[in-house]
């Protein structure tokens, strides 16, 4: 009896990776299109960050689930800490710098609210920095 | 488990196609380092899946090391691009 049940436990988690590898990698796909797609640097990073952040963990799940072994269980832990802790900054530092380059379509924004906030001559702020 | 394995290589080979055609395309270099950040996630996404369906831990150190890389280059090249100057610089 025990041994049917964690057959069929075994076999669970299986499909369940599965599923979880399938989603994975239609939301890196869909993620891609838009990419692709979209007219503009802060909607493409809207994009971007399904594969970083869901799609990532979802495979990392789906691999968990596969391998079943806990020190392989903190090493993926590990990598799904590290890309939750650091695509927000890169994306943050991304958009700041694209907004502040003036390579974002102002057309396109609903609400803008830091143009107003900016220095009007933060363009000349490097030369007065060297 | 090898029809998943297939199915997901073909959905990850067309999605790293799309993101090189961006890379090439995009018009400012802040568009190339977007997509380069999600071109490294779907290489994570691949060794993960090739790692879940054969069973074997070989590239688990890759991922970290990865997930690690990602953000030190998109890091780098927003920070060195015009526009993005210290807070403090602009303040004074």
């Amino acid at each position: 009896m025990s041994a049917a049940s964690t057959a069929t436990a075994a076999d669970v988690a299986d499909v369940v990776a599965a599923v979880c590898l399938v989603i994975g990698a239609l939301l890196t796909l869909i993620a891609a299109i838009g990419i692709l797609r979209f007219p503009d640097v802060l909607t493409r990073m809207h994009s971007a960050t399904k594969p970083q952040v869901l799609g990532l963990l979802l495979i990392l799940v789906a691999l968990g689930l596969r391998l079943r072994d806990p020190g392989t269980i903190g090493l993926l832990c590990l990598v799904a800490l590290f890309q939750l802790v650091t695509s927000p900054i890169a994306s943050h530092m991304v958009g700041r710098a694209s907004f502040r380059a003036g390579q974002v379509r102002r057309d396109l924004l609903v609400v803008d609210e830091l143009t107003d906030v900016l220095p009007h001559e933060q363009q000349h702020s490097t030369e007065r920095e060297n | 488990m090898n029809a998943v394995l297939v199915v997901c290589v073909g959905v990850l080979g067309v999605a790293a196609l799309l993101l090189v055609t961006r890379i090439s395309m995009g018009p400012t270099m802040l568009d190339r380092v977007v997509a380069l950040d999600v071109l490294v996630a779907v290489i994570i996404c691949a060794l993960a899946l090739e790692a879940a369906v054969h069973r074997h831990t070989t590239t688990l150190s890759i991922l970290v090391v990865l997930s690690l890389l990602g953000f030190v280059g998109s890091v780098s090249v927003a920070r060195f691009s015009p526009g993005s100057d210290d807070v403090e610089a602009e303040g004074s």
